[in-house]
């Protein structure tokens, strides 16, 4: 490793934080929200705009840059500005933490996973801020709704992860990809212990809450576009809308990396050892498979199911995920003892 | 069933009395949510305010009438065959049943009768036009639950079966092919089979939905138990076709009232019912439907006769004098024509009576007390064309 002076290693970390929020997002919108689902719906998805339609997202971003920023009149103008931006910083913060190779991380926290859960709820601000701004009902009855519901998924995605905190032992993300690098499952190690295998559990409630906290379908009742037209983000159009959208999928890219680097060894691969200077380079584009990975199950998920109810979907999570969760950390618990 | 619902209802409404007071005390209020007229689950231009508290529904009432276009009055300025042009487009999506019953009671007035191949071929339409118009139902109820994939599949697959209607009658949407003592032309080369095929495709859409969507505990469970619309309160209301059927009330004009001039009981098919009355149980009984939609019209193409189409008419139509009442089973519910003739080329006076209009009218008294994410449940489930409300 090159030692590099701390301003420069800085810019370096910034720009690489910047290009891990926007980055994953264009694939992520492309390959499952333009064409997986247009092929389950039997249909071609855009196959006008470069080859395969691939450029499609660059003509949408083009087009809500365009179009105006309408304020509605009673909105209350400064709220309803900086809400879009509220969610976006929201994403920006998660991805401080996750790490992409042995040197490739934006800020090593000790307390990496506590510091990710935590700023995930700042979007919470954002969407109620949102929903009271706009000065419409859909509006406001969307940003309630998606406020219930990030705060009743925020439970069982904290509880999910306790499990492999206990596992690995540490709150810090780096250590809790070397902890699967260097783990073993009952005494065999040759493919190290990625977390899914002895937290599986765990990573189907950390599946069920995440795809809540990202609003996304069975889950997308704030944003039920059937019954609230689309819910905190009726009332916006334009650039604003924009960030929106780029911050509803970029936060699943970086909870997609988290939830990879949790459970699925992060940049980490079998048979390679965890200290070579290679991950640093191959880190990235294995976290990005990994990361492609888990969104095609969210993605998945998405197109088959309907949507929950608002009192279903808070079910759900109090009566079932939690419990769940909490029986996990306490099998955890005692075989962490045990063996 | 009605007295635990009226009690459930009873009990609400105490229960909204006691929450009154103390939103007095400590000065909450309501909110009028108007869902509609431009709103994304009314598919069309209905209109319903709801009042909330919270999420929960106090009241709602349904307001009708924007696209209200006069087809009733319409009629009386034109000859007997043109009206099929306008009432064709009362509901959009299976647009022929609408003729059927007016041309029926053209021909009651007239005492002509098609002959029997125009007969099974009205039929056959008429079945398709419901598998068209149920399927497109069944996907929308889809979406309106939230889950987008189901209403594509419906697309793809109706449009085998419109690409058999416009074949026969060169329009997908509005055939304008029924013709007092028979039909305009009789069919293409090939078609029967081609149809036979189509249908096929139908009954593998029925499977597929039935295990996408109808099997999928989260549609279970925004359906079932859902808008329980009880029999007698369904019969007070007026409801006709699937939506009483589902509701366990045994009727189908098809079976027991049927007009002269389809040849329904010429084949072996079976009246569905639900005992529940609720979603799922209406969602239900539309894909059985479907289902024996898809085997009436295999059965007709299997023996349908030969001969003319067209039975002997005067070139310029003139209908004797007097009244006469027909209704069909048409997909959305019972649907009649009351036409009065004086003798001359118009009809003096026509009433439609659509399904929908009735069919939307319960809508008050069943969204009481629902969530807004119901209300869209059950308004899906109700499945109302909106061109067919207003006429």
């Amino acid at each position: 490793m090159i030692a590099l002076a701390y301003w420069v290693e800085t810019i370096f970390r910034s720009l690489g934080g910047l290009a891990a929020v926007l980055l994953p997002a264009g694939p992520i919108v492309y390959i499952f929200l333009f064409k997986m689902m247009s092929f389950m719906q039997s249909r071609l998805g855009p196959t006008e705009a470069g080859p395969a339609g691939t450029l499609q997202l660059i003509a949408e971003v083009g087009k809500w840059i365009q179009k105006e920023d309408i304020f509605p009149r009673k909105a209350d103008r400064l709220v309803f500005a900086a809400a879009p931006f509220v969610v976006l910083a929201s994403s920006f913060l998660l991805v401080l933490v996750v790490p992409f190779g042995p040197d490739a991380w934006f800020v090593n926290l000790d307390t990496g996973i506590y510091f990710a859960l935590a700023v995930s709820s700042v979007s919470v601000i954002g969407i109620l801020m949102a929903g009271w701004a706009s000065a419409s009902k859909y509006s406001m009855l969307g940003g309630l709704r998606a406020a219930g519901q990030l705060i009743a998924y925020e439970l069982p995605l904290v509880l999910a992860v306790m499990g492999v905190v206990i596992q690995a032992g540490t709150l810090n993300m780096q250590d809790i990809v070397l902890a699967q690098a260097e783990g073993e499952i009952f005494g065999f190690g040759g493919i190290g212990n990625p977390f899914i295998l002895t937290q599986f559990l765990g990573f189907v409630i950390f599946m069920i809450a995440m795809q809540a906290e990202l609003t996304q379908p069975p889950f997308d009742m704030p944003v039920a576009e059937s019954e609230l037209v689309t819910g905190y983000m009726t009332e916006y159009s334009g650039i604003r809308f924009l960030l929106f959208f780029i911050g509803e999928f970029a936060t699943a890219g970086i909870f997609g990396m988290i939830a990879s680097a949790l459970f699925l060894g992060g940049w980490w691969v079998p048979g390679l050892d965890p200290d070579s200077n290679l991950f640093n380079i191959l880190g990235p584009g294995i976290m990005m498979a990994k990361v492609m990975g888990v969104m095609f199950l969210v993605f998945w998920f998405r197109f088959t199911y309907p949507r929950f109810r608002e009192d279903q979907l808070q079910q759900l999570a109090w009566k079932v995920l939690i419990p769940l969760s909490l029986v996990n950390i306490v099998i955890t618990g005692i075989l962490k003892v045990a063996f | 069933m009605t007295a635990t619902s009226e009690s459930e209802q009873l009990r609400y409404i105490d229960q909204q009395a006691a929450d009154a007071r103390v939103n007095v005390e400590i000065e909450t209020e309501g909110m009028t949510l108007n869902l509609g007229p431009q709103h994304p689950a009314t598919h069309g231009t209905l209109r319903i305010i709801a009042k909330l508290d919270g999420e929960q529904v106090v009241a709602a009432e349904p307001v009708m009438g924007y696209m209200h276009r006069g087809y009733e009055k319409l009629a009386e300025v034109r000859t007997f065959p043109q009206v099929t042009t306008l009432i064709n487009r009362i509901d959009w999506t299976g647009s022929f049943a609408n003729e059927t019953p007016f041309i029926l009671a053209a021909e009651k007035l007239m005492e002509v009768e098609a002959p029997p191949r125009a007969q099974y071929i009205r039929t056959i339409l008429h079945e398709m036009s419901r598998i068209a118009n149920v399927m497109l139902g069944i996907g929308d109820m889809g979406v309106q639950v939230g889950a987008v994939t189901p209403v594509f599949f419906a697309f793809r697959d109706r449009e085998y079966v419109l690409n058999q209607i416009e074949a026969v009658t060169g329009g997908r949407f509005h055939p304008n092919f029924d013709r007092i003592g028979g039909l305009k032309d009789d069919l293409p080369a090939g078609w029967i089979q081609n149809t036979k095929n189509a249908m096929e495709k139908v009954e593998d859409f029925c499977d597929q939905i039935e295990t996408l969507m109808y099997g999928n505990e989260l549609f279970q469970a925004r359906t079932r138990g859902i808008g329980i619309i009880p029999k007698d309160i369904g019969l007070a209301y007026g409801l006709s076709g699937v939506n009483i059927r589902a509701s366990g009330v045994d009727w189908d004009v098809r079976r027991d009232a049927m007009p002269h001039g389809l040849v329904y009981d010429q084949v072996d098919w079976k009246v569905y019912t639900h005992p529940d009355g609720d979603c799922y149980s209406r969602m239900w009984v539309r894909l059985q439907e479907v289902r024996e939609g898809a085997k009436i019209v295999t059965q007709l193409l299997n023996q349908i006769p030969s001969g003319p189409i067209m039975a002997k008419v005067p070139r310029i139509i003139k209908v004797p004098a007097g009244e006469a009442f027909v209704e069909t089973e048409n997909p959305l519910g019972v649907m009649g024509y009351y036409v009065i003739s004086k003798g001359d080329l118009n009809p003096y006076r026509v009433k439609i009576r659509s399904a929908s209009f009735n069919n939307v009218s319960i809508t008050p008294w069943l969204l009481k007390g629902v969530y807004v994410p119901d209300i869209i449940a059950i308004l899906g489930s109700l499945y109302f064309i909106l061109g067919d409300i207003d006429r």
